[in-house]
């Protein structure tokens, strides 16, 4: 029986058209994904529903939910259905929750303001649901807080508030986003299960196509607010109609045209990383007692070969964001030594050896400041050589090299996209033609086709400048597709060290085979 | 936004104006007595009437605005000169030693009641416009050391910070090219409200008889002194009271329009 039928959905927010069209059915039990890039329109789909839209939004269409039109729900009536007959999980865990707030409070403030329960029952069912979603009670009693909780478990007990009154639709915007992939298997999992026994329909929000193929029966692929492809997962997936389902598919597995690193064999390694230590003291325990040191790199050796790339995996937490500060001599070791072309590394170096390693971070939007013009921020590593005369045209060529106008150089950071900023990134790293490349999760941040143009970048200046590539990721298939050795790092160690290939389809840590099996894939056969 | 803006860069200006004309001109003179002339209301040859000695009280409003300015501008001037370093240094030295020292030494000053100290020094070095001045600055060390320190920690976990840090920067100059114009809008919202805070303070000290003394005029202590007579002539204690609100008012609304000005984010989403 279909429980949400949309039809026609028009958004418009303060004259621009945000969704143009929108339809989809979902059936009891069902799960419908909902694909698309940033600014496709998937969220504002789901917040059109639920009437949270921004303001100066305007509406139009119908979306009949058991037997009502949303859309026509005064805020009154929505304030009812939200929670009570809908439920929804977001995707940051941890702004979802009240910090001042015990996890046992939120989730029987679901069920009092509902009036389904007083204060005393609520309780014992927000210790039924809690324990429902994989927190029993024994492990982790009501009165805890939410910064007492890692990511997974905060989505957990987001998930427990969603389902407290066990509503007939769970509207689910990248729910496991935010997560590391063995916690998002988890997650889907835990969400999959819930769906089939309580018979809820499930609206999943997501950009990665390999999480909705494992999850959802149903498919709608989003684009500039319209949804352009829609149907049975398997049958979307296998036969890609829309050009852009497969302009997606494409990107989203592409691997760059790129040459095996030249054989490193006698040539002497760029950089040498040996029995590197790094521990940060922690909060004394108690008054006058020493305080605890937590060692977040255990004793890392590897090296790199000059032009070669290297992967680094690892789930948030393992130590590899520690690890690149002390490799781009921003903090210093407690045991162990970096070398750079043979010298040593370490706060305050000289200038020349800085020259050698630049970086480029993950978050587009932190890594410039907002301040300066393009042209001053991508000629700011000068400051280690000395600004040429010629700067300007070096900085000018440096954009163009990157995909970039010249002219772009006078603008401000604010005036470019996500993937324009990361170009930005790359030409400022480029610009004093290090040998080592430092790309710390540099393209985590984008969506599947801009990664997909970023990274050909890497590869074509890889080629040309004979760069050497760490790449650090949380995402296999990236590191797959772009480097030839790769690291996997648990809890401050190295646990498996070969090349790529290898170690990404036959893994022979326990740990490498548990993220391995935990990275969504799409079956082999639909491509 | 934009006429609060418009009305405080109005104000502001009128305050500025005001103390500016009165190295040149004034109605008449602000100190010359005229006992058989007190009292009167506003009229034309008095615009706002005469004190008890008979005064201009028109006049002695300009003159008073020089002080009050004056002694705000240059507190400021002390409390950002000293105070903004030492937070710009807290927070290059986060959590060290030096961190530790400045952010006690400001929690010290704080733990005082200002009125009470500027009253120490105002009595042990004798009332005077400086002593005043020197008085309400020190008070205004540890609150831009606080606002500095704050701003910048928030920005030193910023990537673009580390980023400069991987260019070779220092610390020093790290924090005057990304830290320092990245935190200027607070210092500038912070600056006016310590500035109408000033001139408040001022205005306090001079009305218990401990700023400027006379026959410099003051906005506080034409209010002392019209306070014995507000029943029988209240313009005389009105209009210092206006001009101490609307310099006030008008600062405020300054500093917030400057705010959005300053920043380049929201000058696009306008």
């Amino acid at each position: 029986m279909t429980l949400l039928q949309v039809r026609d959905l028009d958004v418009s927010i303060r004259g621009t058209p945000i969704l143009a069209g929108v339809g989809f059915d979902l059936a009891e039990g069902a799960v419908l994904g909902l694909v698309g890039e940033s600014g496709s329109g998937k969220s504002m789909t789901a917040l059109a529903l639920i009437g949270l839209l921004p303001e100066g939004a305007k509406v139009t269409g119908r979306a009949d939910f058991a037997g009502r039109d949303l859309l026509a729900q005064s805020e009154a009536a929505l304030c009812g259905l939200r929670g009570r007959e809908i439920g929804m999980i977001f995707q940051e865990p941890m702004t979802a929750l009240n910090p001042l707030q015990t996890i046992g409070e939120q989730v029987a403030e679901t069920l009092v303001v509902h009036g389904a329960a007083g204060r005393a029952e609520a309780r014992g069912i927000a210790a039924e649901r809690l324990a429902r979603v994989g927190l029993p009670q024994d492990r982790f009693p009501l009165s805890l807080y939410p910064h007492e909780l890692s990511g997974g478990q905060r989505q957990r007990v987001c998930i427990a508030m969603a389902v407290a009154l066990r509503p007939k639709l769970l509207i689910a915007d990248e729910p496991t986003t935010a997560l590391d992939v063995t916690t998002q298997a988890q997650i889907l999992d835990l969400l999959t299960g819930l769906v089939a026994e309580e018979r809820m329909a499930m609206l999943l929000i997501t950009h990665d196509l390999a999480v909705v193929s494992g999850t959802a029966d149903h498919v709608a692929v989003m684009q500039a607010g319209r949804i352009v492809e829609a149907g049975a997962t398997e049958a979307v997936f296998r036969t890609r109609a829309h050009d852009y389902t497969r302009r997606l598919f494409a990107a989203s597995a592409y691997r760059p045209d790129r040459r095996p690193a030249p054989p490193g064999g006698a040539a002497p390694p760029l950089l040498e990383v040996r029995g590197a230590v790094r521990e940060y003291r922690l909060p004394r325990p108690a008054p006058f007692a020493p305080h605890p040191a937590l060692r977040a790199v255990d004793g890392v050796s590897f090296a790199l070969g000059p032009g070669e790339s290297l992967g680094l995996v690892g789930e948030s937490g393992c130590g590899k964001s520690t690890l690149t500060r002390a490799i781009l001599g921003l903090d210093p070791l407690q045991g162990g030594e970096i070398r750079l072309a043979g010298q040593p590394v370490r706060p305050g170096m000289d200038p020349d050896l800085r020259t050698r390693v630049q970086v480029v971070f993950q978050d587009p939007y932190g890594s410039f400041d907002p301040r300066w013009r393009v042209d001053r921020l991508v000629a700011e590593p000068f400051h280690l050589t000395g600004r040429p005369d010629d700067w300007r045209d070096r900085v000018g060529a440096a954009l163009e090299e990157v995909g970039l106008s010249p002219g772009d150089g006078t603008k401000f950071i604010h005036e470019f996209s996500g993937g324009q900023r990361q170009r930005i990134a790359i030409a400022r790293a480029l610009i004093i033609r290090p040998d080592l490349i430092v790309l710390d999760e540099a393209v985590s941040a984008l969506d599947v086709r801009v990664r997909a143009q970023v990274l050909d970048l890497l590869a074509r200046l890889q080629d040309s400048h004979r760069l050497a590539y760490l790449f650090i990721s949380h995402d296999l298939s990236v590191v797959r597709a772009v480097t030839d050795r790769v690291l996997v790092m648990q809890a401050g160690r190295i646990v498996e060290d070969g090349a790529a290939e290898a170690v990404l389809t036959a893994p022979r840590h326990a740990y490498t085979q548990q993220l391995v099996a935990a990275t969504p894939k799409i079956p082999e056969d639909w491509i | 936004m934009r006429i609060g803006f418009g009305l405080g860069v109005a104000l502001s200006l009128a305050a500025v104006a005001a103390a500016l004309l009165s190295f040149l001109w004034t109605p008449a003179d602000p100190t010359a007595l005229a006992i058989a002339q007190r009292l009167q209301p506003p009229s034309p040859a008095h615009w706002a009437g005469t004190d008890h000695f008979g005064r201009d009280i028109a006049s002695m409003l300009m003159v008073g605005a020089r002080t009050s300015l004056a002694v705000a501008l240059l507190a400021v001037g002390i409390g950002m000169a000293v105070g903004v370093p030492l937070g710009l240094l807290a927070a290059a030295r986060r959590g060290g030693l030096i961190d530790e020292a400045v952010m006690r030494m400001n929690d010290l000053i704080f733990a005082f009641p200002s009125l009470v100290i500027a009253i120490l020094i105002t009595a042990v070095f004798g009332p005077s416009a400086v002593n005043a001045i020197l008085a309400i600055g020190i008070f205004n060390i540890p609150v831009f050391a606080r606002v500095t320190r704050g701003g910048a920690l928030s920005l030193w976990t910023l990537d673009y910070i580390r980023a400069a840090r991987v260019a070779g920067k220092g610390a020093a100059r790290i924090s005057l090219e990304h830290i320092l114009p990245n935190i200027a809008n607070l210092l500038i919202v912070q600056g006016t409200i310590q500035f109408s805070l000033g001139i408040l303070a001022e205005a306090g000290l001079s009305y218990v008889g401990l700023g400027a003394q006379p026959p410099t005029p003051s906005w506080g202590r034409m209010l002392a002194e019209a306070q014995t007579m507000v029943t029988l002539a209240p313009h005389v204690a009105i209009f210092p009271g206006l001009a101490i609100v609307a310099t006030v008012l008008g600062l405020n609304l300054l500093g917030d329009g400057l705010r959005d000005a300053l920043d380049p984010r929201l000058r696009r989403a306008r």
